[in-house]
C-alpha cells in the first residue's frame, strides 16, 4: 500500500512528465491557450496513459523481456524480445487508442464531443509512449502498480497544461516584450514553473535518493556528484546524540530501519501538507481566471 | 544541371533560421530539452533525428499513393519505428554508454512531432528527392537549436565542451576558476534549458520582426 502511495506522489510531483521529463511539450505548448481546451486534451491524456500503461506491461512481462516467453515452455527461456518493445508499445498505444475513439463514440457522444477531437493528437503525444517507456525502464514490479504509474503521471501532466493554461489567460493583459509574446514567455514560464518542482525533489525521500532519480533523466556526470555529496551532508546532519544513544542499545543495524521508517513518515505527513497548499494554488488559479 | 535548384535549396536552408521547427513551428520540443546538458548527446541526438527523418520522409513519399487516408498515422508511426530500431541498436552496439545517457530519449524519437509533422506537411504531398531535402533541412533546423542550447548548457554549467575542460580545472583550481569563477549548476538541471530555449527565441524574433505574434 505504502509503494503505491509513494509512486502515485513521485509521479505526479518529482517525475511530473512536464516540468522533469519534458514528455508531451509539443500539445502542451499548442492546446495550452484556454483553459477549457487544455481540461479536455488533460483528461484525454489521463484515460489513455492509465489504459495503455497496464497493457504494454502485460505485452513486456509476458512477451518482451528477457526470458519472458519461459510459459510457452523450457525452450523458449533464452529469448529475448525487448528490440521489438519500441514497435509494439506504439502499435498497441495506435490501435487503443483508435479503439477508445469508436467504443467512446458509439456510448457516450457527449463525452466524445468534449474529447473526441483530441483522441487521434493523443496517438503521437510524447506522454504516451513516454509513459509506457519510463515504465519499462524503471521496472515496474505489478499490473496494480503499472496502473497507478500511468494514472498517476497523467495526473501530473494534467495539473501542469491545466496551470500553465489558467497562466496564459492572465499573462494576455501584461506587458510581455513583444519579440518574447507567445511561445517566447511560455517556455521561459514553463522553466520557472520547473525550477519550483524541482523542490519536490526532497519530499518523499529527504533529499538523499532524489537527485540519482534526476541522473537518470539527464544523465549528467556532475548531478551524481552532487547527489553523494547531499548523501554525506544528510547521514551527517541526521547523526545526533539521540540517535546514537539509539544505535548503541539496538545495535547499529537494528536502529538504522526504526530511523528510516521514522523519517518517511514525516515525510509522508510534510508531503499531504504540500499537495494540499498545491491544491489550493491551483483552485485559487481556476477561479481567479 | 545543376545538383540543387534555387526552390530546391530553399527547402534545407528555410528550415534554418525563419522556418526553425523547434522556434517557429513548434515541433520536436519533447526529446529535444532533456539531452541537452552535454554538448556530445545533443550532437548524437541531432544525427539520430537527421537519419530517421530523411530517410523516413523517403520511405513515407514513396508509398504516398498506396497508403489509405484513415490508417495513414498507424502506417507512419511503424515506418518511424523500424528506423528508429535501427538507431537504438546500432548506438547500443557502438556507443553504449551514450546510450545509456540518452536512455528513453532514442524511443521517443518515434513520437517526435518534427517526424510526424514533415510527413504529414511535406512527405505526402511531394516527390522522394524532394522530401529527402526537407527532411535533411528541417532535421538541421532542429539540430542546431539542440546544439545551441548543449553549448551553452554544458559550457556554463559543467565548464566543459565535448568532456574537455575549456575553462580550467574547478578541482585544482586552474585556469578561468583561478580568478574566482564558478560553475553555474543551475543550468544542469533540466527547466534550464527550456529558459535558454526562450532566450533563442528572444533574440531570433527581434532580429526578425515579422515573426513576432500577438499574444
Amino acid at each position: 500500500m505504502l509503494e503505491h502511495v509513494e509512486l502515485f506522489f513521485r509521479s505526479i510531483f518529482i517525475d511530473n512528465m512536464i516540468f522533469a521529463t519534458f514528455l508531451g511539450m509539443c500539445s502542451y505548448l499548442a492546446v495550452s491557450k484556454k483553459v477549457t481546451t487544455a481540461v479536455g486534451l488533460g483528461a484525454a491524456v489521463i484515460f489513455v496513459l492509465a489504459v495503455t500503461v497496464p497493457l504494454n506491461w502485460l505485452l513486456d512481462q509476458y512477451l518482451l523481456r528477457d526470458g519472458a516467453l519461459t510459459w510457452l515452455g523450457p525452450e523458449y527461456a533464452d529469448y529475448n524480445l525487448s528490440f521489438l518493445s519500441f514497435i509494439l508499445f506504439i502499435a498497441t498505444i495506435a490501435t487503443m487508442v483508435q479503439l477508445v475513439e469508436i467504443v467512446v463514440e458509439k456510448f457516450s457522444p457527449a463525452l466524445y464531443n468534449s474529447l473526441g477531437i483530441f483522441l487521434p493528437l493523443i496517438a503521437v503525444n510524447c506522454a504516451i509512449l513516454g509513459g509506457s517507456l519510463f515504465m519499462q525502464s524503471r521496472d515496474i514490479q505489478s499490473l496494480g502498480l503499472a496502473f497507478n504509474y500511468g494514472l498517476s503521471s497523467g495526473i501530473g501532466w494534467f495539473l501542469a497544461i491545466l496551470a500553465i493554461a489558467a497562466i496564459r489567460e492572465k499573462i494576455r493583459y501584461s506587458n510581455v516584450p513583444p519579440p518574447l509574446r507567445g511561445l517566447g514567455i511560455t517556455f521561459i514560464i514553463t522553466g520557472l514553473m520547473g525550477i519550483g518542482f524541482q523542490s519536490f525533489g526532497g519530499m518523499l525521500t529527504g533529499g538523499d535518493d532524489a537527485a540519482p532519480a534526476e541522473g537518470t533523466t539527464a544523465g549528467v556526470p556532475t548531478n551524481n556528484e552532487d547527489a553523494t555529496a547531499e548523501t554525506k551532508v544528510f547521514l551527517t546532519r541526521d547523526d545526533d546524540p539521540i540517535s546514537k544513544e539509539n544505535a548503541a542499545k539496538l545495535g547499529t543495524t537494528a536502529s538504522e530501519p526504526a530511523n528510516l521508517s521514522e523519517n518517511a513518515k514525516q515525510e509522508t505527513e510534510i508531503t499531504k501538507d504540500l499537495f494540499n497548499k498545491e491544491k489550493e494554488v491551483s483552485y485559487h488559479e481556476a477561479i481567479n481566471k | 544541371m545543376a545538383l540543387l535548384t534555387k526552390k530546391d535549396a530553399s527547402l534545407i536552408t528555410d528550415p534554418l533560421a525563419d522556418n526553425n521547427p523547434i522556434t517557429i513551428q513548434v515541433l520536436g520540443i519533447c526529446s529535444a530539452l532533456a539531452i541537452t546538458a552535454e554538448l556530445k548527446a545533443s550532437i548524437v541526438m541531432a544525427i539520430a533525428v537527421m537519419f530517421v527523418l530523411g530517410l523516413g520522409n523517403v520511405v513515407i513519399s514513396l508509398m504516398r499513393n498506396v497508403i489509405p487516408g484513415k490508417i495513414r498515422i498507424i502506417v507512419q508511426l511503424i515506418v518511424v519505428a523500424a528506423l528508429v530500431i535501427v538507431v537504438d541498436q546500432v548506438l547500443k552496439a557502438f556507443a553504449y554508454e551514450l546510450s545509456k545517457t540518452l536512455s528513453v530519449f532514442v524511443g521517443l524519437i518515434i513520437t517526435n512531432c518534427i517526424i510526424m509533422g514533415r510527413f504529414e506537411a511535406f512527405a505526402l504531398a511531394n516527390g522522394p528527392w524532394r522530401s529527402f531535402l526537407d527532411g535533411i533541412g528541417n532535421s538541421m533546423g532542429y539540430g542546431l537549436i539542440l546544439v545551441i542550447v548543449g553549448f551553452f548548457r554544458e559550457l556554463l554549467g559543467s565548464g566543459t565542451l565535448l568532456g574537455y575542460k575549456v575553462l580550467g580545472d574547478p578541482i585544482t583550481k586552474t585556469g578561468l576558476y583561478a580568478t574566482g569563477y564558478e560553475n553555474n549548476g543551475f543550468m544542469i538541471i533540466p527547466p534550464a534549458a527550456l529558459i535558454v530555449i526562450g532566450i533563442i527565441i528572444w533574440v531570433q524574433r527581434s532580429k526578425n520582426v515579422a515573426l513576432i505574434e500577438d499574444n
